[in-house]
């Protein structure tokens, strides 16, 4: 194994005395990427046997989002040349794409894993893998004319102040994707919104950072601006319709989804209990003055899927207890439907609602841990 | 006792430093957060804040051994109401603008945590002289976080400082720069975010010291 023998002969000079120690983390980051690392848990407790760790499992969810990301990439491509108005082919679409995803998902690893490392080096620990995903999904979740210098920031606010302060990966209460996109909405609403961010002049405007691109309306900007909905059914769920680079397409989230739930990473309770009370929500509360849109169309646009499938699912701020999870799911989906409809400012709500019931998870669990000990008690009393 | 002995130098340097009314005892947050979009407000806030702190503490403290300890938060409050009453009379007739941006905030000092927790835990026990100056110091205290936070977030948010541009015109993305100010600052959200690295920084500072 050539690699494992490089490593390992440059493991002495990075380990603690040794003329690199500085890059330590950086170090140990790529050793234990490549390989498990050999060290196991002493023997205390109970404890479970299991060939994969935590940086080869969250590594399916980088393979779970991939059939969203390359049709991210292809929609970019496509709705450039439609606005355009020229022609183009299946590879010129995607070529196109490519180019103008990959600043982002160099800028988004670069500060996030910088950041992380730095941290980790300095307090002396391993670095931790959550931003594997993090970072591919921070890129996922923005529109395509987003400035980099902007998602550098947004990104670095999230890695800070979402997960560092609290502890680093696995102790963060809230998504530090959603909260990159919460910061981008918030601090820069001319850069998130409107009909201009969404398709790409050209991906080196996208670097000088020019807002003067082609108009396109997502789905929920028209029906926000109570606006008749030019995208059919069946774009909405293939996906060829302008939005955040890999909300769009109903089909390649689903794979994706198929992928988390078989290999046993997301909870298929939470997504299903997601989709349960969008369902719900969206057919009590019709859109006024829609007629063209059935209310299930609801879950086939904007980031409701994207959303419940790979954001509401992250197990470190959904509920551990089953019934918390259905609980929590069900709000998700009604509060992202009821803040769609029902609030003009936002018009859509998949973040904000994941957002608030990160908050509530722990409550949840609380809640249902306590009524079960309380049950077993009365139980023992008998 | 002399007018600046050590005693009383301390009693003026805790309250800058490492007993912060903000920073340490997180006490008078929830101002902070409101008027800091801008430093011209906060400063003005700061001094009135000073200003009332110091005499309220001097007129508590020459009452002290008057006020019958059943109704003294009773007398506290009619002071502090009569001088914030004072202060937001000369606002308004010396700085009409900033005390309409104050707008209710001039009138809520009278609820600032740090008036009334100074009044019970030193006014009441000390003489006049380091009452004043315990208030004048935790009302420093008090206003010097508000310039940081309010430095910050107005210099972020509208690319200004004390009105004046500081960020070029040709830098925002209208005139086909790059930059964008950051609408984040100019809400209150960000200010508990900004005092919180405010609290972070101090800490790192004092580490050693305590």
């Amino acid at each position: 194994m050539g690699l494992k023998k490089i490593l390992d002969n440059m493991k002495p000079t990075f380990s603690e005395g040794g003329k690199l120690s500085a890059f330590g983390s950086l170090f140990d980051a790529m050793e234990t990427f490549f390989y498990v690392p050999n060290e196991t848990a002493k023997a205390r407790g109970a404890q479970i046997h299991d060939a994969i760790d935590s940086k080869r499992s969250i590594f399916f969810v980088v393979i779970a989002l991939i059939p969203a990301l390359l049709f991210g990439m292809y929609n970019i491509g496509l709705q450039h040349y439609q606005a355009t108005g020229e022609e183009s082919t299946l590879v010129c679409n995607f070529v196109y794409g490519l180019l103008a995803m990959l600043p982002k998902i160099i800028v988004s690893y670069l500060v996030g894993l910088g950041i992380e490392v730095a941290i980790a080096q300095y307090k002396k620990e391993e670095v931790h893998e959550g931003f594997f995903v993090t970072g591919i999904l921070i890129p996922m979740i923005v529109p395509v004319n987003c400035p980099l210098w902007i998602l550098a920031i947004a990104t670095a606010f999230a890695v800070i102040f979402a997960k560092e302060v609290f502890g680093g990966t696995g102790m963060n209460i809230f998504n530090p994707a959603l909260v990159t996109r919460a910061f981008l909405f918030f601090a820069y609403p001319a850069m998130m919104s409107g009909d201009k961010v969404w398709v790409n002049e050209n991906y080196m405007d996208c670097i000088n950072g020019t807002i003067d691109g082609y108009s396109a309306a997502t789905p929920l900007g028209q029906l926000a601006a109570g606006e008749p909905v030019s995208y059919s059914a069946m774009d909405t769920i293939i996906g060829t319709i302008p939005g955040s680079i890999g909300e769009t397409s109903v089909i390649a989230i689903l794979i994706g989804a198929a992928i988390l739930i078989w290999a046993g990473i997301a909870s298929w309770k939470i997504i299903v209990s997601t989709f349960v009370g969008g369902a719900l929500m969206a057919y009590l509360l019709p859109y006024a003055g829609a007629e063209n849109f059935e209310w299930w169309e609801q879950l086939t646009v904007g980031g409701f899927c994207f959303g419940a499938v790979f954001m509401a699912t992250d197990p470190v701020t959904s509920p551990r207890t089953e019934c918390g999870k259905w609980i929590f799911g069900f709000l998700i989906g009604a509060l992202a439907i009821i803040i769609r409809v029902m609030n003009p400012g936002y018009p859509e709500g998949m973040m904000l609602a994941i957002l608030l019931m990160n908050v509530f998870a722990p409550l949840f669990d609380y809640f249902f841990v306590q009524s079960n000990i309380n049950k077993r008690a009365k139980r023992a009393a008998k | 006792m002399s007018l600046f002995s050590k005693e009383n130098g301390e009693i003026f340097k805790g309250p800058l430093n490492l007993n912060n009314p903000v920073a340490v005892q997180v006490l008078g947050i929830c101002s902070a957060l409101a008027v800091t979009s801008q430093l011209m407000p906060a400063i003005v806030m700061g001094i009135s804040v000073t200003a009332i702190t110091a005499f309220a503490n001097v007129i508590i403290s020459l009452l002290r051994k008057t006020i019958p300890n059943r109704i003294r938060i009773i007398v506290q409050l009619v002071v502090v109401a009569a001088l914030v009453t004072i202060v937001s009379n000369i606002l308004k007739a010396y700085v009409y603008d900033v005390s309409v941006e104050l707008s209710v905030y001039v009138g809520l000092i009278i609820t600032n945590c740090i008036l009334m927790g100074r009044l019970e835990a030193f006014a009441m026990q000390n003489s006049p002289w380091p009452s004043f100056l315990d208030g004048i110091a935790n009302g420093l205290g008090y206003a010097f976080v508000l310039v940081v936070v309010g430095f910050v977030r107005e210099l972020l948010g509208f690319g200004t400082i004390l009105g004046f541009q500081i960020v070029p015109d040709c830098c925002y993305m209208e005139n086909g720069g790059l930059y964008i100010n950051n609408g984040m600052m100019t809400m209150p959200a960000m200010a508990l975010i900004l005092v919180a690295c405010f609290i972070w920084v101090h800490r790192i500072v004092n580490e050693e010291k305590k």
